[in-house]
């Protein structure tokens, strides 16, 4: 088992599934010769060659009318938009395309295209290079949205994503790409979509969260620890749909919840989670359910102390799992 | 430990009594400093007792309904003494630990009765009496983890206690029972009836109203008033006035300042019956009537005879909105030395007030209507307005009374364009 960086993860994935079946191919801006603006189609250009891994205009909508019309005409396209950001000008094809086709055509048609996309702040990416953008697209039934956090689940479930046969948008934390190593099978495998996973077992108080978040919540967990505070956090990795059982379970095991995302917070997925929540939970929950996340300001500002106000990070979650736990 | 008293704060400046309305805590009550203890009604406005110390109720020296002067001992607190004293004091008990225990529980408690939904449930499930349970959450709270302790230890808190409080409770109840089984035929419910329960204001606004009535020998009078100029005067001014000040310039700032002037020349309706002696007020406060849905309340205009027109319309706009949004202060409610009543805005032509207690009198200002009105032999069509004034027979007179209202009526058939300025 080799440990490596979560975009390594990425590419090799990317790798072994276009190894493994010659109808996947990569479409994207620079995402050819120059393997892309972050390096994840790295290499396989060389490998694969320009028929397979195509440099298109700068036009999102294009990559993702191009990539959806390749999925329906049986291709397995991997569509990369260089930042969610950018993704803006390809909601009508992905919402009104992508995600309806299989339910307009009564099954005729399918669209199994899996979408990539880096989001996330915290690198003075500033307004265009900073959004978490999984919000919009996350109450689109026939669209998948998956947000790993870890190099093996991103590699799991970007293996997935791309033999899932309807459309999956892959969103990657540009942050976790060299910040974030770990062990990756060598051997082929993939995870299950839709599923959630515990990343941590505890009984004091329970963090819900996805992407970057995670690790925020694991260290946040280590010095909690110390004070004898145990925290349990689950990894939500596919966002939407939602993996409720799991989150009912967790959310059950300790009638403590904060959810965490560093989505602006109104109208974010753990908005929805909390509901799945109340719903479920009345009789086993301890404390209010809290939410951890950006504010509702427009943009992630460039300015660094005011990009560190509003990122979440571990101390903003160990202070306010500690707030949780003394409750 | 110490035992300090808790005694009838003084809730406003001339408010020399309060009835305790409800207790919050109970003997053996563990409590903060400033956590309410009481709820006590004065003067119409209902507050809450803080209590002055941290500790352990041990007696309610006054009962519900109860009331006390100001200053008087309403009940009894242990408070923990310096650390030498709490050795001492634990050293004789048995169990060394409550010393912790007694420590802890002098902490914030302020959350103790909040439980959570997981708590209730797993109390009710596994009967767990929670008042029996120390919680270590914040303010005392007891955490789902207090309760899976304790199941998990087997050490469920004995339900014996709980029956002998259920017992007393039962008794206590059955003591209560006679008074409330003498129901007559009229007071018992049919289905669709809806049963409001007297308490807080409309309790006080119930009992003030028998005493006013039981206690003073009222008398009535009623004249008939012209205001065709003060119409006038103020239907001219009003839509600049409203544009520039912001609140309505209403008829009724024009009776207040009207009767402050008179009152200024009749004392003697300015004044109060207090048993041996009849004390005259200098100060003319004029208490106004404001309703909200449920409540009526009677701030206070101070020193109307030194205010403008304009000046009254203002305190008469805040006093209103206050009273809507229930923020008046049992300040804003004191001080009255006569009553002045719009019952006109409900369109009344003739009422007999209430004498606010232990006022003198009450004007009610009725509604201005147009009547055809002989003026030298001719109709004209004036505004009128009737004035009916209740007054308290035993400090005034019908002749005094008569004088009063026949000047008011001489100020305000005056009030035009040329002889006032309301500011």
């Amino acid at each position: 088992m080799a440990v490596m960086s979560y975009i390594q993860a990425v590419t090799t994935a990317l790798r072994e599934e276009m190894q493994r079946d010659e109808k996947v191919f990569i479409l994207g801006e620079d995402v050819g010769k120059k393997g892309g603006v972050f390096k994840a189609t790295d290499g396989l250009y060389e490998e694969f060659g320009g028929d397979r891994v195509l440099d298109t205009p700068l036009s999102e909508s294009a990559i993702a009318g191009v990539g959806i019309g390749a999925a329906m005409y049986g291709m397995r396209p991997v569509a990369e938009m260089q930042f969610a950001d950018f993704i803006m000008p390809a909601v009508n094809q992905i919402i009104s395309e992508a995600a309806k086709i299989r339910y307009r055509s009564n099954n005729d048609w399918n669209a199994p295209i899996t979408i990539r996309a880096p989001y996330g702040g915290g690198v003075h990416g500033a307004l265009y290079h900073s959004q978490s953008v999984e919000a919009v697209f996350a109450n689109q039934p026939g669209l998948k949205i998956v947000m790993p956090s870890t190099p093996f689940d991103v590699k799991g479930l970007l293996k997935a994503a791309i033999r899932d046969n309807d459309p999956v948008l892959f969103f990657e934390h540009k942050r976790a790409y060299r910040l974030i190593k770990g062990e990756v099978p060598d051997e082929d495998y993939v995870l299950p979509i839709g599923k959630a996973d515990v990343k941590r077992e505890g009984d004091d108080i329970t963090v819900i969260t996805y992407g970057l978040g995670v690790h925020f919540a694991l260290q946040a967990a280590e010095k909690l620890a110390e004070d004898g505070i145990d925290t349990h956090i689950l990894d939500l990795r596919t966002v939407y749909p939602l993996d409720q059982e799991a989150i009912i379970e967790a959310a059950k095991k300790t009638g403590k919840v904060l959810l965490v995302t560093e989505d602006n917070k109104e109208g974010s997925i753990i908005g929805e989670v909390a509901a799945i929540i109340a719903e479920n939970c009345l009789f086993d929950l301890d404390a209010p359910v809290m939410r951890l996340a950006g504010p509702d300001v427009p943009a992630m500002p460039y300015s660094p102390p005011m990009e560190k106000f509003f990122m979440i990070n571990p101390d903003k979650v160990e202070k306010a799992c500690r707030d949780l736990a003394e409750f | 430990m110490a035992l300090e008293k808790i005694t009838m704060p003084q809730l406003g400046e001339s408010v020399t009594e309060g009835t305790i309305t409800t207790w919050l805590v109970k003997p053996g009550d563990k409590i903060s400093k400033y956590d309410p203890i009481a709820e006590v009604m004065t003067d119409k406005v209902n507050a809450e007792v803080p209590s002055s110390f941290s500790g352990t109720i041990k007696e309610l020296t006054a009962e519900e309904g109860e009331t006390l002067a100001v200053g008087e001992v309403i009940c009894h607190i242990e408070i923990e003494g310096g650390e030498s004293e709490i050795t001492s004091s634990t050293s004789n008990e048995p169990n060394g630990k409550t010393t912790e225990d007694t420590k802890e529980a002098d902490e914030d408690q302020s959350m103790k009765k909040r439980y959570s939904p997981a708590v209730l449930r797993l109390a009710q499930e596994n009967d767990i009496d929670l008042n029996l349970v120390n919680g270590t959450g914040r303010g005392g709270r007891i955490t789902r983890k207090d309760i899976e302790k304790i199941i998990a230890s087997g050490e469920i808190p004995t339900q014996k206690e709980e029956q002998v409080v259920r017992e007393q409770e039962s008794a206590s109840q059955q003591q209560v029972q006679p008074k409330q089984t003498i129901k007559s035929d009229e007071n018992t419910t049919k289905a669709g009836d809806v049963e409001i329960p007297v308490t807080g204001v409309r309790k006080a606004i119930a009992q003030k109203m028998v005493t006013s009535t039981t206690e003073i020998p009222h008398a009535w009078m009623t004249i008939e008033v012209d205001v065709t100029d003060l119409v006038r005067l103020r239907n001219s001014l009003k839509t600049e006035f409203k544009a520039q000040e912001g609140y309505n310039l209403t008829y009724f700032a024009f009776f207040v300042k009207a009767v402050a002037q008179a009152l200024k020349e009749f004392p003697q309706l300015n004044s109060t019956w207090a048993g041996d002696k009849i004390i005259q007020r200098k100060d003319i406060n004029i208490s106004i009537a404001v309703a909200n849905e449920q409540e009526l309340f009677v701030p206070v205009i101070k020193h109307a005879d030194e205010k403008s027109i304009k000046g009254i319309a203002r305190e008469i706009n805040e006093l209103a909105i206050k009273a809507r949004s229930g923020k008046l202060t049992s300040e804003d409610m004191s001080g009255g030395t006569f009553t002045l009543n719009n019952t006109g805005t409900f369109g009344s032509v003739q009422s007999m007030g209430i004498i606010n207690h232990p006022q003198a009198a009450i004007l009610q200002v009725e509604s201005i209507v147009k009547r055809p009105v002989i003026i030298n032999d001719m109709f004209a069509a004036r505004d009128m307005v009737n004035l009916c004034l209740s007054l308290d027979h035993r400090i005034l007179d019908g002749l005094i009374c008569g004088r009063f209202l026949n000047r008011l009526k001489e100020i305000l058939q005056q009030t035009n364009e040329e002889t006032t300025s309301i500011y």
